[in-house]
Order: structure tokens, then C-alpha cells, then sequence
């Protein structure tokens, strides 16, 4: 059975609904409106939460998701609509008045204080009083550690703050949740920087929130997150919801078709299959202490390679030492024959190797700098005439690639900011696509990134390989490592364990290898349709 | 054309409304007193604000890039020092010269080498080597104060540059030279736009090749280097080398920087807002010397400004803006 | 609620926690180990140096250089910087001096508060324009050392208080003493001790803690930013204003220029005794003792002969020590904490 495609009241009008139409729902959101200036971001937002429940929002980007979490987080104030918390209507000034209603959000990125301890990062601006008004530091840290153990996440109350991992951050902030008492639980996109045994315990502790009565509100782009944690989802497309339902019946299909209004891939391109030619990219035993021994990989003209591994694997930090950004202390990278004498991106970029970085607002973007002088970033050289960079070039070199990798924005000369993730990923290649790199290396290619977007940047990438470039990809996602490439390398802790063909690769085969561990079955992130769940215990 | 005024506009926003006060400081000083726009007046501008003009254009490339050189008038106030000393010891002038300049680099490199080798704070270093510099500079010289340096050089300070009509001191015609290197340097070449991105992410800037640490290093040297320059100008022009030449013209020179619309986070920021500053800056010491007005207490006015540069753009300017947009698209 | 077996639910606290603590505890026994170091070496070269007389010298002559660290203290911990500290010492120096030289018979408490009432004005000034403009505060403190020094020079005209013209009660501030230790220096002692306290156990003092550590967190957990801010502001002031007054007692004349560039050398003391200057953690015993950790070397250099020329070259190297040892310090600390999320992890798969 599948739920018919239409905008749908979310005022309790769709089957499946059975046993919970007596209790107000814990939030209501109906009908919100907010624009900004001349754009619309939100036409209709609606969601309906109810206690001991985990619900997905679904929807490109673009689609009002994240305006709809900053009107719950108390940020923005819509326009018109209405927000009801435990059946009364409230509005929300501020996210000092969201988190006294109950609303806490958790963020990707989490806003921590380094210098603090994780018990007042807890507590921060409500710490246990003694009866002088003094902050009472014992009760604080036991309090602290009796809410860790609830949640079953070993963290030292009195540790600084600093050098926490994400996910580490991120069970911080649900801790400061629990302790709020919040009935509201907003997950934006928590898991984009999480490993999957760090995943794992994230559902463990949604479960545990679930159970305990509060409502979860779960954004993902990760279809198969979103069926093995969630019962109910709500699909917004262009500012307004499509459709809300339960997840039982639906497949990873409708929730597509949903986002996007029309038939899409459901697995990216197959790879080229074209004999691959010369080695372009050559690492031989590179090595640095404490983060990856003995790195040997090779990556041919016109093939894809996939770099697969748990996040912490030391993936990036290869990447980034081949093209010179971190130092090493052994090995050597050679590309197309030249030994590359030193770490320097300087030297790396001369000899043709091309980086998209993981993180595209810090590394990959300057984010204040227009679209045009982005694109141009790393060809300042070759657009110089008598020392001066040529405008009219310049301009050209931004017109003709954002219309070849159909980027979408205002002028040229707009703040890079203001493009969605995707388009803004689309200028990061853009960047370094107007090198003419022989090798690319691209790291999580595709995070945070539309599913209409994340196709064409797979085609893109299968396109250049056909062209003879070599692409060195560092993915987290299956459905991509297994899909697009025409080989899959895995590391673990810092180690190369295993290297796949295209036939031989399989979502078990490359979890097995990446966790270390024979035999997985199915824990989250391994990609597919609805049914795979998340076993309970997985990943201990 | 449409692209020129759309490069433009950011720029015409600050660099309009600093101009308009430019405009405003003429008017209001040739009323005040009818000397205001003499070439002798302005002659005499060009003497007193000379070597802090000179000393902002390198300290706005280390701003837009995202740091802060607080030891520019310490540096100065070494190189007048060293210059004193060594010429009180028979050094020839040339010789003088070249080794004040080693000494301006090698205390830009230190400034340079602490903040991208130790990745330490700028602010916390060139305070640190505020003291040491001017420290340094005590100690060469000690309580003592050189003259009488020969008429060739200290003419140099007071004279005129021939064939300009007895209007122009060196030090402006250097300001002027070093703006337009600067100007051009800043905005139109592959290096001026690398200073705006790592200004902006030093990040991101690392990531599409651009040398960073290099490139700081180099423009806290080239500070020291100018720094020193302008200590020589400023020993011949009072004829005096003593140690506390230059006290606390940092402060001055940051100030002219932020007024000129640099911002203090770096990214942002434009030579000609600078020259207009320096205008601004130098009119309003002039207009109010000219009324009598006590001069040391022209800080207030410098403060004012100030103020206003970072005030304005918050409530003032987004309203021209909306004007200039309105505009620009009947 | 699942159990979950197989994972470690003790929290651990014992080598963690005191590890934070530790480091900090670390830093000013650093201070107090090289102050130790100077005073010993001094001393044997000049005995005189552990004279009653001199320490006594000394201590007050760090004391209102110690109570401007503690105000400079609350401000850098929220990630600002007050530069006008100096421009307000010396107004408020020469308006005590002046209503000591022009009301003969006043009250020398009416007096403090005057100068304290004059800091706070100049204070709250800061703190409005920082906290409601939110505009960086190195921008709007270099203002306001320029506007306030200029409304002194204007005040002043050419004009000077002698010393001769202040009551001898008031000269003789700096000169009591308690059984060998001057009035003074306990005063401000104490008064750090309750800076100090306040940092560490009120909510309010916590919170610039937070607000230096991650201004945008902070804001959005709800703390009063800019109230916290502009009271920082504000004590900042008024404690400028204050030691405006004790500047008074000690000097025997004031002009315009008094308290010129004393605001770098208090940010020098507040860095050296280990506050962070982008904010977010240092105590006020640190920064205290940063101060009389200069103050001493100042001392030392006299006494041993070493002409007080080479002062500031020692200063600005002793600074960029202090500053190049903070910064490796955060380096290895934030390396350790990191490897010891390595070290759970494996723990767990």
C-alpha cells in the first residue's frame, strides 16, 4: 500500500492513526508562513509530534526544513500560523521561550563551550545553587553523571569540554535536554558526521528518549537512518509539507518521489566499466604517527576509487596529507610519474591533484567571497595577464562553469553563502574542475547535499572519470561507495584492511571489513530500502 | 557595465560615505579659516601626518588579512634609535640605512614567525613586541637624544619635493607612490585577492593552495621594513633621534585603518578607503589647529570617528544602500 | 529503560576531572615558581632587596596595577579588551587631585567615590556601546581612550596638581601600614579575593566564562549577554576609576598625562598571569599575580643595578614567553583530551 502523493492536513485526517487521536499532540505546527525580504522560505509548514514517537522530516534542500526547526528552536517567528505545546497555543519570542516550553534542538554542529566542563556546559546559566547562591560544583558534577548514566554514555562530568569528539558534543546537548525536561527533541541532521557505531549508540539513546515520553523530531537526508529510527514522517517540498504519514507501507521510493515531484534513480549510475588506464595518483607506505601507517594506493587514469571506513578511520587525514595540507612522516606520493618532494598543496596542485574537502563552509569555500572569485580561487595564476587578474576572464571562467554544472544563483557576485548546499558544493568543483586536474580527490562529495543534487554531482564524477581523470572519492554512504565506484578500498584505524572490485564489493563485505568485525548483519548505514533496521545491541 | 557597478557597490558604500565626510571636512575648514586650503597649510599637513600615513598602508594588508600589527610605531621609534646611535658612533649614512632596514625585517620576521610558526594571537604578540622593540630602542639610546644630522638628509624631513611648487613633502610624495603600489597590489593581482581570502577563512585559503603563513610573514617584514622607513623620516624631520619617537602612534594608525572601513575581522576593506581616511584624519587635526583649538585634545574627534565607523555601518549606510539599490534598478 | 550490558556506566571521573583543574593550578604555580626564581637570585646578589622597605615599595606599587588586572581580568574573559583604562586613571587622578586642591576640607571617602562615580560613567559608556552596538570592543575601548584622554586635556589645560596641594592623610595612603604590610596592598588584596570568588562561584561569573569560551552558544542558551557584558564593562571602569584616585596618592604631581599608556601594561599583566586574551578562562588570582610578577621584576632590576632601560625589553620578552607557554600548553591539553576519546572508543568498537 502506498500513500497517495498529496498535500495533507495534519490535523489527524489520514489512516493509520489509530489509539493516539485522544491525547493533544505533545506540538502542533499549522500552517506556518515566514519570509525573508522577497523569499519565501516557508509556505506551509506543518508537523505534528506526539509523545513517545520518533518522526522524520524529509525534503531537499530548500525545501523550509531548517527554517521550520529555527521557528520550533525559537530563532525566527513566523509570519502567520499557529504553534500549539501540549494543546496550548504559544509563541515563541526567543530560544529562551522554545526551551521553557519544552523545545530543545539538537544541532549538526553542536555549540559547545571548550574551556567549560561538560557538567556546566549542562548546566550553563541554571547550575545548582547552594543556599549562599553559590554555584554548588559537587551536586552539578553528580547530577551530571547520574544524566550520563541514564543515557548510558560514559562522559566525565568534570572534563573540559574541549577535544570532544561530534558525537561526543552532540550527546552533551541531549543531555542538556534531559535535564531541561524537554518534551520536544529536534535532531538536525545529527548523524552527517557520525561513524556507524557512533550512529548506533545515537539511536540506542533515541530509543531510550522515546521511551521515556518524549517526542522526536529526526531530519536526515539518510533514507535508511530514517526507516530503521522513525514511525512517522513528514515530507516538505519548495517551503510547504506534502505529505505526513506513517512509515509502515512506504518505501524509500514514495519518500523520494514525495521530495522531489518525480521519478528519480533510485541507486546512482553504474561506474563506466572502461578499462582504466596509466596510474595517475601513486601513495607509496605513507605513514604518520599516532593517525596511519602504511598507506599504499593507486589510482589509475579514468577510475574511480573509493576510500570507505569508519569516520576516525583516518580517511580524510590521508587525503589530506597526499595533497599536502597535513604533513607526514613517511611515504611517498607520486602523480603521473613526478615524485611529490615535499607537503605542500602548492606542490600537490602543480602536479595536477585537485581537493574537495569534507568540510565545505571552513575548507572548501570562502564563504563571505562571491560565486565568481570562489570559482576563481585557485586559478588566480593562470588569469593573470602582467601581473593583474584579468576581469573579463575571470567572468567568463564563472559563467562557463556554473552553466556546464547547472549551478543555480542570484549574480555572479552574490555572496557564496546565499547558494543551497548542493549548488555551493557545485562551486567547490567548479573550483578545482577549472584546473583540470588529473587526479581529484573529493571527500564526502555528497554530505548535506539534495537528493536531486547528489545525482548530478554523481554523474559528474563518472563523467570526469570517463574523461580520463582519477578520483580518489572518501564516502560514508554505501549506496555511493558501492554504486559509483570502480573500487572500493576500506581503512580501520588508520590501516588499509581490504580493497574490493565493483563485483566483488558488497554492503556486508565493506562493514565487515570497515567494523573489524565477520558477519554484521545489517546495522545502520548499510544502504536500501525500508526494512533494514537497527538491532538493538549492534555496535556494543 | 552592469558587472562593474554590481564590483563596485560593496566598495561605493563605506568609501562614498567616508568621502562625503572628506567633502564636509574641506567645507567646514575653509570656512573656519581662510588658511585651510593653502598649498603652505597643506605642505605642512604633509609634514606632521606623513610617516603615520605612510605607516597605515602596510598595517591595512595585515588587517584585511586577518591579523593586527600593534608594534609599527615601536618599530619606528627602534629605527630612529638605531639610526641616532649608529651615526653618533661615525657610521656612514648609507650603511646606516641599509642596516635599519635588516632591522625593520628582521623585527617584522619575528612578529611574522611568532604568529604563523607558534600560531600564536596577533594582538597578545605585537603587544609583546610593542615593549621589546620600544624597549630595545631604550636601551640603544638610553636617556640620550641625537641631532644635528647633516642638512642633506634632514632636508629631506622638511624640504620640499623640487618641481611640485614648494607643496609636497617626500614623505607624501611617498604615501602617494606606496598607495597606488598598494592599491593596485591589493585589489587587481592574484596576491591582493589571496590577503581578501585568508582574511576571510584561512581555512578555505590553505585549501585552494594559497601560502598563508608566507604571505603574513612577509606582510608583518614588509611592515617592519616601512615602519623603519618612516622612523628615518620622522628622525630628520624633527632632526632629533630619541627614544620615544613615535610613542603611541599605533593607536593612530589603527584608528585611521577601521575609519577607512577595514574591517577588524579581516576580508574586508579597500586602499582607497584608507587615503580617504588619512584625509579625513589629517584635515580634522588641521581644521582644528588652524581654530586654536587645543591640539592634543584632537584625540576626541579621532574617537568620535571612530566611533562613527563602526555605528554607522549598522544603522546609517544600510539606508544609502537601500537608496543606491533602488537606484540602480528602475 | 534498556539496560545496556558491556559498557563501562561508571563515569569516570577521577583522571579527567582533575585534569582541567590541574592545568590551571599549574599555570599560576608557574608564576609563583618564576616570581620565587627572581626574588631568590635577586636577593643574593642584594640583600637589601627582601628589605621591609622594599617589599613594602613593591606591594604598593602593584596594588593598583593589580586591582586594574582584576577589572581588565572580567573583560578579556569575555572575549573583549578595555583599552580605555588608562584615559580614565588619569581623568579621574586629576579630578580628585582637583577637588582635593579646590575644597580643601573634603572628605577623602567623598573623594573615592567621585573617582569611582567617574570610572562607572566611562564604564557603562563602554559597556552600552559593546553589549547594544555589538561591536567589537578593541574598536570601541580605542575610542574611548582617545575621547576620554582628550575631555581630560581639555580639563586640564596646561594645568598641574602638585602634591603639596592634597591632604596629608590622603598622601599617607600608600604609606600605612598594618605590621610591615602596607593598608593598602591588604585592601586590594582583599578586594581580588572577592573578584576572584565571584568568578569562580556566582552564576554571573560563570557566565563571562561562557560568553568568552563561545559567544554565539551563549546567546543561544539564553544567558543575558549584554547585560553580563556591560556590567564587566562597568567594574572595569569604575575600578579605573578608583585607582585614578590612588594614582593621586602616589605621585607628586598630576597633569594630563598621567595613566598614558598604562592599559597595554595591564593587558601584558593579565596576559602573563595566564588569562586567555580571546576569552574564556584565567582567574583573577592569576592576573593578579601577572601583575605583581612585573611589578617585581621592575624592582629587581633596580635593585640589582640594571639600568631601567632595559625594563621594557624584558617586559615585551617576558610576555611573549608567557603568551607562546599558554598557547603550547591549550595545544597538548586539547591533544590529550583528544586521545582520550581515542582511547574510549576502542574500548567500545
Amino acid at each position: 500500500m502506498h500513500a497517495e502523493v498529496r498535500p495533507v492536513d495534519s490535523a489527524g485526517s489520514e489512516p493509520g492513526q489509530a489509539g493516539q487521536a485522544e491525547e493533544p499532540p505533545v506540538l502542533e505546527l499549522r500552517h506556518a508562513v515566514k519570509s525573508f525580504g522577497a523569499v519565501r522560505a516557508l509556505t506551509d509548514g506543518s508537523v505534528e509530534l506526539r509523545a513517545g514517537q520518533v518522526h522524520a522530516l524529509l525534503g531537499e534542500n530548500g525545501a523550509g526544513k531548517s527554517t521550520l526547526v529555527k521557528i520550533l528552536a525559537g530563532v525566527h517567528q513566523p509570519d502567520s500560523g499557529t504553534l500549539a505545546v501540549g494543546g496550548r497555543e504559544v509563541s515563541l519570542p526567543g530560544p529562551a521561550a522554545a526551551r521553557e516550553a519544552g523545545i530543545a534542538v539538537i544541532y549538526q554542529e553542536p555549540t559547545l563551550f571548550p574551556d567549560l566542563t561538560v557538567a556546566e556546559n549542562l548546566f550553563v546559566g541554571r547550575q545548582p545553587l547552594t543556599s549562599g547562591r553559590r554555584v554548588d560544583r559537587r551536586t552539578m558534577n553528580a547530577e551530571a553523571a547520574a544524566l550520563f548514566q541514564r543515557l548510558g554514555v560514559p562522559l566525565a562530568a568534570a572534563r573540559p569540554a574541549r577535544g570532544l569528539s561530534i558525537a561526543d558534543q552532540q550527546l552533551v546537548e541531549i543531555g542538556k535536554a534531559l535535564s531541561t525536561d524537554a518534551r520536544v527533541i529536534v535532531m538536525d541532521e545529527p548523524t552527517a558526521a557520525l561513524s556507524a557505531a557512533e550512529v548506533d549508540r545515537l539511536f540506542e539513546v533515541t530509543r531510550t528518549l522515546r521511551d521515556q515520553g518524549a517526542a522526536v523530531l529526526f531530519i536526515s537526508h539518510r533514507l535508511e537512518e530514517v526507516f530503521a529510527i522513525c514511525s512517522r514522517v513528514t515530507v516538505m517540498r519548495d517551503g510547504g509539507h506534502v505529505l505526513t504519514s506513517d512509515l509502515a507501507g512506504l518505501t524509500a521510493q514514495d519518500l523520494v518521489r514525495a521530495m522531489v515531484g518525480r521519478e528519480l534513480a533510485e541507486r546512482p549510475p553504474e561506474a563506466p566499466g572502461a578499462p582504466p588506464g596509466e596510474p595517475v595518483l601513486s601513495v607509496r607506505r605513507l605513514t604518520r604517527e599516532g593517525v596511519f601507517t602504511d598507506i599504499s594506493l593507486t589510482v589509475r587514469a579514468g577510475e574511480i576509487v573509493a576510500l570507505a571506513g569508519l569516520v576516525g578511520s583516518g580517511r580524510s587525514e590521508v587525503a589530506r596529507a597526499v595533497f599536502g595540507i597535513d604533513r607526514y612522516d613517511a611515504g611517498q606520493v607520486t602523480v603521473h610519474g613526478q615524485r611529490l618532494k615535499k607537503a605542500s598543496p602548492v606542490s600537490a596542485m602543480a602536479a595536477g591533484i585537485g581537493f574537495v574537502p569534507e568540510d565545505r563552509r571552513q575548507q572548501g569555500l570562502v564563504m563571505d567571497m562571491s560565486v565568481q572569485q570562489n570559482v576563481a580561487l585557485a586559478s588566480l595564476a593562470a588569469l593573470r595577464r602582467g601581473g593583474l587578474i584579468r576581469a573579463s576572464a575571470e567572468r567568463a571562467m564563472a559563467t562557463d562553469w556554473a552553466a556546464r554544472l547547472k549551478i543555480r544563483y542570484g549574480r555572479l557576485t552574490d555572496p557564496v553563502s546565499l547558494l543551497s548546499g548542493g549548488n555551493q558544493q557545485k562551486v567547490v568543483l567548479a573550483k578545482w574542475l577549472g584546473r583540470k586536474p588529473r587526479v581529484l580527490i573529493v571527500d564526502e562529495p555528497t554530505r548535506g547535499i539534495d537528493v536531486g543534487t547528489k545525482a548530478e554531482v554523481h554523474h559528474l564524477l563518472t563523467g570526469l572519470a570517463r574523461d580520463g581523470v582519477g578520483v580518489l572519492m572518501i564516502s560514508s554512504e554505501l549506496p555511493e561507495v558501492l554504486g559509483v565506484s570502480d573500487r572500493v578500498l576500506v581503512m580501520r584505524e588508520g590501516a588499509l584492511v581490504a580493497e574490493f572490485s565493483h563485483a566483488d564489493a558488497s554492503a556486508e563485505a565493506v562493514m565487515s571489513a570497515a567494523m573489524g568485525q565477520a558477519g554484521v548483519g545489517g546495522p545502520a548505514g548499510v544502504g536500501g530500502p525500508a526494512g533494514v533496521g537497527g538491532p538493538a545491541g549492534v555496535g556494543g | 557595465m552592469a558587472d562593474l557597478t554590481d564590483r563596485l557597490r560593496p566598495a561605493l558604500r563605506w568609501e562614498a560615505g567616508l568621502a562625503v565626510v572628506v567633502i564636509l571636512i574641506l567645507v567646514v575648514g575653509s570656512a573656519s579659516s581662510p588658511q585651510f586650503l593653502t598649498g603652505n597649510n597643506l605642505f605642512n599637513l604633509g609634514l606632521s601626518n606623513g610617516e603615520i600615513a605612510i605607516m597605515t598602508l602596510p598595517m591595512t594588508l595585515i588587517v584585511i588579512s586577518g591579523e593586527i600589527d600593534l608594534s609599527v610605531a615601536s618599530i619606528l621609534g627602534m629605527s630612529s634609535a638605531l639610526l641616532g646611535y649608529l651615526w653618533s658612533k661615525g657610521w656612514p649614512m648609507p650603511a646606516i640605512f641599509a642596516f635599519v632596514a635588516v632591522v625593520g625585517l628582521a623585527a617584522g620576521a619575528l612578529n611574522g614567525l611568532l604568529v604563523t610558526r607558534l600560531r600564536l594571537p596577533s594582538l597578545a604578540v605585537t603587544i609583546g613586541t610593542l615593549a621589546l622593540y620600544r624597549g630595545i630602542a631604550t636601551i640603544v639610546l638610553g636617556p640620550n637624544t641625537v641631532s644635528s644630522f647633516p642638512a642633506g638628509y634632514t632636508n629631506l624631513g622638511v624640504n620640499a619635493v623640487p618641481f611640485t611648487g614648494g607643496d609636497m613633502t617626500w614623505s607624501t610624495l611617498i604615501f602617494i607612490v606606496l598607495a597606488v603600489v598598494f592599491g593596485v597590489v591589493l585589489h587587481a593581482t592574484p596576491l591582493g585577492r589571496s590577503i581578501y581570502a585568508m582574511g576571510a577563512s584561512t581555512e578555505a585559503a590553505q585549501f585552494a593552495g594559497i601560502r598563508v603563513k608566507r604571505i603574513k610573514t612577509a606582510l608583518f617584514m614588509l611592515s617592519g621594513l616601512i615602519c623603519a622607513l618612516a622612523g628615518v623620516l620622522w628622525t630628520f624631520r624633527l632632526d632629533t633621534a630619541v627614544q620615544n619617537n613615535g610613542l603611541g602612534l599605533e593607536l593612530s594608525v589603527v584608528a585611521i585603518v577601521l575609519l577607512a572601513g577595514v574591517s577588524i575581522f579581516g576580508g574586508k576593506g579597500s586602499v582607497i578607503g584608507v587615503v580617504l581616511a588619512v584625509l579625513a584624519f589629517a584635515g580634522i587635526q588641521n581644521a582644528l589647529l588652524l581654530t586654536s583649538f587645543n591640539q592634543e585634545a584632537t584625540g576626541i574627534v579621532t574617537g568620535a570617528l571612530l566611533l562613527a565607523s563602526v555605528f554607522l555601518p549598522t544603522v546609517f549606510l544600510p539606508q544609502v544602500g537601500r537608496l543606491i539599490r533602488r537606484r540602480g534598478h528602475p | 529503560m534498556a539496560t545496556l550490558p558491556g559498557r563501562g556506566l561508571r563515569a569516570d571521573r577521577g583522571g579527567d576531572a582533575g585534569l582541567a583543574e590541574r592545568v590551571f593550578r599549574i599555570r599560576e604555580s608557574g608564576i609563583v615558581a618564576v616570581l620565587v626564581v627572581f626574588v631568590a637570585v635577586t636577593t643574593l646578589v642584594r640583600p637589601r632587596f627582601l628589605d621591609a622597605s622594599n617589599i613594602q615599595f613593591v606591594l604598593v606599587d602593584t596594588s593598583a596595577f593589580a586591582l586594574l588586572a582584576l577589572g581588565e581580568t572580567m573583560v578579556v574573559i569575555s572575549r573583549n579588551v578595555d583599552l580605555s583604562i588608562g584615559s580614565v586613571v588619569g581623568l579621574s587622578a586629576y579630578l580628585s587631585a582637583s577637588l582635593f586642591a579646590d575644597h580643601p576640607g573634603i572628605a577623602i571617602p567623598v573623594v573615592f567615590l567621585a573617582g569611582l562615580g567617574i570610572g562607572l560613567a566611562c564604564g557603562i559608556a563602554n559597556g552600552v556601546m559593546v553589549a547594544g552596538g555589538r561591536v567589537p570592543s578593541l574598536v570601541v575601548t580605542l575610542a574611548t581612550l582617545y575621547i576620554i584622554r582628550g575631555i581630560d586635556i581639555l580639563i586640564v589645560g596646561g594645568n598641574e596638581v602638585d602634591a603639596s596641594a592634597l591632604p596629608n592623610a590622603f598622601i599617607d595612603i600608600p604609606k600605612d601600614t598594618i605590621g610591615g604590610i602596607p593598608d593598602l596592598a591588604i585592601a586590594v588584596a582583599l578586594v581580588i579575593a572577592i573578584g576572584a570568588y565571584y568568578l569562580r562561584s556566582y552564576r554571573s561569573g560563570r557566565d563571562l566564562y561562557a560568553i568568552g569560551s563561545n559567544p554565539g552558544a551563549a546567546r543561544l542558551a539564553g544567558l543575558p549577554v549584554g547585560r553580563r557584558v556591560l556590567v564587566a564593562f562597568a567594574a572595569s571602569g569604575a575600578i579605573a576609576g578608583v585607582a585614578g584616585v590612588l594614582w593621586a596618592s602616589q605621585y607628586p604631581t598630576i597633569n594630563s598625562t598621567a595613566g598614558n599608556g598604562y592599559e597595554l601594561q595591564v593587558v601584558s599583566a593579565v596576559v602573563v598571569g595566564g588569562v586567555a586574551i580571546f576569552g574564556g578562562s584565567g582567574t583573577a588570582t592569576g592576573a593578579a599575580l601577572g601583575a605583581l610578577l612585573l611589578t617585581t621584576i621592575n624592582s629587581a632590576l633596580y635593585v640589582l643595578g640594571i639600568s631601567s632601560f632595559w625594563d621594557q625589553a624584558i617586559w615585551g620578552f617576558l610576555l611573549l614567553v608567557a603568551i607562546a607557554l599558554d598557547q603550547t600548553i591549550t595545544e597538548r591539553l586539547t591533544r590529550a583530551l583528544r586521545t582520550m576519546n581515542q582511547g574510549k572508543r576502542s574500548r567500545h568498537g
